[in-house]
């Protein structure tokens, strides 16, 4: 059974359908990557997951649960958590309070469990640590992806959502943050990861879809659609 | 990583270092019975203040008691107001409604012209305000409750443009449902609470009655405020550095992503609503005891934008800030009224506090420009610990090094992004 599964999911702003019956799966494990044009509804199949935007059709199962209609903040529980597009860092508290707004959902067992959880994300983003007293909104791009993602990761998510981590950012940064990326999912947390950067996230996902205006048009392993031809003249600028 | 150097903002980011950040520090630094044996002498300076007629501090035209009373009850919708406005940041222009809801509900049930009138029935009327005071607290907090459940699904401007209306139907309602309200004329003799008869004053020091200056009745009732702005800090003092107060603040700071943190946002947002608006409900029943007397005109809509004028004045966020912000509102204006000459020059008082709001609008724009976070900016910082540990890093911070004390610990909140704080080390390793 997989981890998170998409029954047929549409959402509409207003009367423009932005997503049209999307079916995906993604099972425990697994990096799995959305691509995508802009406007093709990535963010929106994001958010329909997270719970910000109700679905107007479809179902969405996780951890062999329906949580269609659950509130986002408690699809947090359950182990569903995201890293905004925009990274959404909030921008008047430290990073280390962002950090800790991350955790609000989770109670920890000890204090152990709470510095352990704090220490790993650190060990990821050692670039957080030495930064723990400043100002998330003064903070560099590449640094502000780190705390969201880094943030996410404070909640134990079963299931990390990632939305375009590497918009805005330096090609050495996102180099960087994509190598983490694999890291985290290497450690053992499935992610699903919404991405513009083709290149880089079909050579590093198990599996991926590919969305055109609001509806999954391609699937497969990362690699192999690297090498679709299709794929490539619309992603990868390769004629 | 790449090395860039994020320039920092101007406004609410920046670093602090002025005198009220050094006054601020100093505070923080100290124990808790330090600054009781502080707080309470000065507070108490201040109840005094009436008693004392300090020659120029003193009002003219309006018994200084009744200014400072009327000051007291402005500080206790700032502070209400301020949940709202500053901790949750949700924009409410429709803040007097609630004022007035709680200004109506002791005047329904305790003044002989309302058909709701308890006080010829069962209830003495010397126990009327007393007994009618929880239940103001409690309707307007319902009140709140009602504006909020549909209205706080619309964010920003809209949320503004539904309360600004839902102010104006509750006055409008007082106006035109005379068969209750009495309209216009208003209801009188509402109920006051009795303390103290007399002889002279059988009705005891709070009523209106009672004009033995400087122990008149406006002193009573400045008195009373304080003990309940005491109280209330305290309340709401609790609240924001409990949970609630950390999801307000993320929810003002990015409701999405306070949502997807596993905040009930919603949930939050109703209760600093009702909060807030109980809060205002108390302070409308202070006013509907102390002048015994409640007009619909009282409650115009220019009152809101009065509050919120002493919160961002003050400084929104901060509870101690927008109770100055409510003093220089209330008090500034009563200072020029009467007044025909100042430290020897003549100056015409009358028109200028009759210019109040032109003067204060003039303020307003001027404070956007050079100082958007308000005359006393809160600063939110640490909020995620308790205020033990808070000093304990603030003491780590001061203790390490003498000269640089000072820097690190006005860099370790807003620091800006180069900065490799000393003493920012010892303080984070003192806070597990």
């Amino acid at each position: 059974m997989p981890l998170l599964e998409l029954d047929n999911v549409s959402v509409a702003y207003g009367r423009i359908e932005a997503v049209r019956g999307v079916s995906l799966a993604v099972e425990e494990g697994e990096l799995v990557t959305l691509i995508g044009a802009n406007g093709a509804g990535k963010t929106t199949t994001m958010r329909a997951i997270s719970g910000i935007r109700p679905l107007s059709t479809g179902t969405v199962r996780f951890d062999g649960q329906d949580i269609t209609r659950m509130p986002a903040h408690k699809r947090v529980l359950a182990g569903v958590v995201q890293a905004p597009e925009g990274r959404g860092v909030f921008p008047g508290m430290t990073v280390m309070e962002n950090l800790e707004m991350g955790a609000y959902a989770r109670t920890f067992a000890s204090k152990a469990e709470h510095d352990e959880t704090v220490d790993r994300v650190f060990e990821l983003f050692p670039r957080l640590a030495e930064r723990k007293t400043q100002v998330g909104g003064t903070m560099s791009g590449g640094e502000q992806q780190m705390l969201a993602i880094g943030r996410a990761l404070m909640a134990r998510p079963k299931l990390l959502l990632l939305d375009e981590p590497s918009m805005g950012l330096a090609p050495m940064v996102i180099q960087q943050i994509f190598r983490i990326i694999s890291e985290i999912n290497a450690q053992g947390t499935t992610i699903l990861l919404v991405e513009q950067n083709a290149q880089q996230a079909l050579s590093r996902s198990d599996r991926a879809y590919i969305l055109e205006t609001g509806e999954v048009t391609t699937t497969g392993p990362g690699k192999d659609l690297l090498a679709d031809p299709a794929v490539k003249a619309a992603y990868l600028g390769v004629a | 990583m790449t090395t860039t150097t994020a320039s920092v903002p101007a406004g609410k980011n920046r670093p602090y270092s002025g005198t009220g950040d050094r006054l601020r520090l100093w505070w923080d630094a100290q124990a808790r019975p330090t600054q009781w044996l502080i707080g309470v002498p000065f507070i108490v300076f201040i109840a005094f203040l009436p008693v004392l007629r300090i020659p120029v501090l003193t009002t003219v035209g309006t018994d200084f008691g009744g200014v400072m009373a009327q000051f007291g009850m402005i500080a206790l919708v700032a502070i209400g107001l301020n949940v709202v406005v500053g901790s949750a940041g949700l924009l409410d222009l429709g803040y007097v409604g609630f004022y007035a809801i709680g200004a109506y509900t002791v005047a329904l049930l305790t003044s002989p012209d309302s058909p709701w009138n308890l006080t010829d029935q069962w209830l003495s009327q010397r126990w009327a305000w007393l007994f009618c005071v929880p239940i103001a607290i409690a309707i307007t907090a319902i009140s709140g409750l009602i504006l909020g459940s549909p209205t706080l699904r619309l964010r920003g401007d809209y949320l503004a443009i539904v309360t600004l209306g839902f102010g104006e139907i509750v006055r409008l309602l007082a106006d035109n449902l005379t068969t209750i309200t009495q309209g216009g004329r208003g209801l009188q003799g509402v109920a006051f609470p009795y303390f103290g008869g007399t002889d002279k004053n059988p009705d005891g020091v709070f009523s209106a009655g009672n004009s033995d200056a400087p122990w008149n009745s406006g002193l009573w009732w400045f008195w009373l405020s304080i003990v309940l702005i005491v109280i209330v800090l305290l309340v709401v003092g609790n609240l924001e550095r409990s949970r609630v107060g950390r999801a307000w603040i993320a929810i003002r700071e990015d409701e999405d992503a306070a949502e997807i943190m596993g905040v009930p946002t919603f949930k939050f947002k109703l209760w600093a609503f009702m909060i807030g608006a109980a809060i205002g409900g108390l302070s409308g029943a202070l006013y509907a005891g102390q002048v015994q007397f409640v007009v619909p005109t009282n409650f115009n809509v220019i009152n809101s934008m009065f509050f919120l004028c002493a919160v961002v004045l003050g400084g929104q966020g901060n509870k101690l800030g927008v109770i100055l912000g409510a003093f220089i509102i209330v008090y500034l204006p009563n200072f020029f009224q009467g007044r025909t000459s100042l430290f020897g020059i003549p100056i015409d008082g009358n028109d200028i506090a009759g210019y109040k709001y032109l003067f204060f609008g003039i303020a307003l724009i001027v404070l956007m420009i050079f100082r958007p976070q308000g005359l006393f900016p809160a600063r939110q910082k640490l909020l995620a610990y308790s205020r033990g540990l808070y000093q304990a890093a603030r003491r780590a911070a001061l203790g390490g090094d003498r000269a640089t004390s000072a820097a690190a610990v006005l860099a370790d909140g807003p620091a800006d992004a180069s900065s490799d704080v000393p003493g920012a080390g010892t303080k984070d390793g003192g806070d597990r």
